[in-house]
């Protein structure tokens, strides 16, 4: 079955040509293993990333591996025509599209008890009448604390209740601190924010900057957040042995039971030389902001039943007339998210803590 | 020993392999490349999309056109189980470089994406959202190209070998290059 070697080639030339044949390919399956992370097991990847957070809370069947309690809802957008200034997005001429989303608190404990120092979030999957999807994850704090997802695992190793005494030892976060000038400047002004009662009264940022591009491919920079209409009031639950476990989230479910609750989109234009690829500063208050419709909270869902919890919320799928920024947390969220999606769509499904006895469907 | 023109594939077969082998080790190395990297996944997986779809628009043209065009015969310096392995390890070749943009199209559906090219245009999904299946999918993208990586090397390696071991200019069936015209 072997073919013949051609006899003309002495013995030295056939080792050099065999021994140039296996250079070749070692060298191509070298590099491909090499471009595969095998050489570098040091540097920090979305499978890495995603480890890390099942270190530090255990590997739960089915949840997300950060902001693993929530619950969903559905509603819709209903734009006033003022985005289309600035992008040619199609869901910023007037009118209204559906959306479906999910509330939720930071963190990968699925089953962790509600509380006030908790990060709420809020994720928003936009449904484009020409078929596009805008999907965006966005949280109550003014600011990111930190610029890139390497000092993000820090910060969380950092501030990981030590698995011996359960509890966090601040010498780890005073040298975090003292290590990260841009988280030395971020975590007072996280600090400082009036933090409000419930969900359905918290603003929601999405941090990262991205560019508005408009119908001539003239790029604005823009930061945006959700604002609601809810009233604010502040956060007052002291006493957690009296509150319910979920009672941030049952507070939601009755406001969405009285009516719709209802967030405003402001987007904030930005100006030369505001920083687009740092989370952790905030622009200036003086620039200009535009609202740019509402959202429409109408119903709440179990994750049990809603399609959104087999939505990954990665914020860089953005429809044409958006584009990402440099800011390195995006692309980092967009791999680190589809790492935690592919394990959890894989796993079995457990029950989630806000569950359809609560939410009624 | 002549010197007449050796058979070789026609031309539109000889451009099509190369464009598809530069596209097809492009796709392999940014796949592998963008999931271990936090930096570029973004980026690299903008191109990864629509370069996939171009590589299943034009593997199906090249089955096409295989099917209507004359093949060269094996040389003789192939043996019987040579070309049994040879034309297997062909159409392993085909059945991977289908499958493998279809299964991503697939997976990313069955993930409920959407199913970004460029601009504003996408793709519809070709599979209803369901987790385990995308589960399935996604591991299976990543199952077949790595199987595709090891057969391309093996096919680079037989050919490499005949070229340059056993002397028999079969390289140049394939090449975009004039053939030589020398005794052999
Ligand atoms: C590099 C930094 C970050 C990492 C590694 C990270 C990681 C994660 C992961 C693994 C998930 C679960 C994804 C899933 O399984 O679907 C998640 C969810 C989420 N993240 Fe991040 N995150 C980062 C930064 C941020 C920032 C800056 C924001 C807000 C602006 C944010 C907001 C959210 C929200 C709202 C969710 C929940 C989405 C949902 O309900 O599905 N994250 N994050
Ligand atoms: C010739 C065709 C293709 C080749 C050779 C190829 C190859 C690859 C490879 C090697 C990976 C990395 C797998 C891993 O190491 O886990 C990958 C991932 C991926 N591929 Fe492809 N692919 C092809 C077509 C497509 C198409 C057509 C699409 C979508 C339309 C697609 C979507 C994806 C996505 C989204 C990922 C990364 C998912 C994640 O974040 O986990 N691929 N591909």
């Amino acid at each position: 079955m072997f073919p013949t070697i051609d006899r003309s080639l002495s013995p030295p030339a056939l080792i050099f040509r065999l021994v140039l044949i296996l250079v070749l390919l070692g060298g191509a399956a070298g590099l491909f293993l090499y471009q595969a992370g095998w050489f570098t097991p040091q540097k920090l990847t979305p499978a890495g990333m995603i480890n890390t957070f099942e270190q530090l809370n255990g590997v739960h069947s089915g949840f997300r591996r950060n902001h693993a309690k929530g619950v969903c809802f559905r509603g819709y957008f209903e734009s006033n025509g003022q985005g289309a200034r600035y992008s040619k997005a199609a869901l910023f001429p007037a009118g209204r599209v559906p959306v479906i989303g999910r509330f939720s608190l930071g963190g990968g404990q699925p089953y962790a008890a509600d509380s006030p120092g908790a990060v709420r979030a809020l994720a928003v999957l936009f449904q484009l009448p020409n078929g596009e999807e805008w999907r965006m994850a966005m949280i109550d704090l003014p600011v990111f604390p930190v610029q890139n997802v390497g000092q993000f695992r820090e910060l969380l190793l950092a501030s990981a209740p030590d698995p011996e005494t359960g509890k966090v030892d601040p010498e780890k976060m005073k040298s975090f601190v003292a290590a990260h000038p841009a988280s030395a400047k971020a975590l007072p002004l996280i600090q400082a924010r009036a933090v409000s009662s419930g969900f359905a009264d918290a603003t929601y940022f999405g941090l990262s900057a991205f560019y508005f591009v408009d119908g001539q491919g003239r790029r604005t920079p823009v930061r945006w957040a959700m604002i609601p209409e809810q009233p604010f009031r502040p956060n007052e639950t002291s006493d957690p042995e009296k509150t319910d476990k979920n009672y941030l989230f049952d507070a939601l479910i009755a406001a969405v039971r009285q009516g719709p609750q209802r967030w405003r989109l402001q987007v904030t234009l930005g100006e030369p030389g505001d920083p687009t690829g740092d989370a952790t500063i905030p622009w200036p208050d003086s620039r200009q902001k535009v609202d740019v419709g509402v959202l429409v909270v109408e119903a709440i869902e179990s994750e049990e039943v809603s399609p959104a919890r087999d939505i990954n919320f990665d914020p860089t799928l953005i429809p044409s007339g958006v584009a990402l920024s440099d800011d390195p947390l995006l692309s980092a969220r967009a791999a680190a998210y589809s790492q935690s999606f592919t394990r959890r769509e894989g796993e079995p499904k457990e029950p989630s803590a806000v569950s359809t006895a609560e939410t009624g469907r | 020993m002549d010197s007449a023109p050796r058979p070789r594939f026609a031309i539109l077969s000889r451009i099509l392999h190369w464009l598809m082998a530069v596209m097809i080790l492009a796709m392999l190395f940014i796949g592998v490349s963008m999931v271990a990297s936090l930096a570029d996944y973004s980026r690299l997986v903008a191109i990864h999309r629509p370069l996939g779809m171009a590589v299943l628009v034009l593997a199906i043209i090249r089955l096409i056109n295989r099917r209507l065009t004359k093949l060269p015969p094996f040389p003789p310096t192939m043996s019987g189980t040579e070309r049994r392995i040879a034309s297997w390890s062909e159409r392993l070749l085909y059945a991977l470089m289908i499958a493998l943009p279809l299964v991503g199209w697939g997976m990313l559906s069955a993930g409920h994406y959407p199913i970004v090219m460029f601009g504003s245009f996408h793709l519809p999904p070709i599979l209803p959202p369901h987790p385990m299946l995308y589960a399935f999918l996604r591991h299976a993208h990543t199952v077949l190209a790595w199987l595709l990586f090891a057969v391309i090397l093996a096919h680079v390696g037989a050919v490499l070998f005949h070229t340059l071991i056993v002397r028999d200019r079969l390289l140049d069936r394939m090449a975009l290059w004039p053939a030589r015209k020398t005794k052999r």
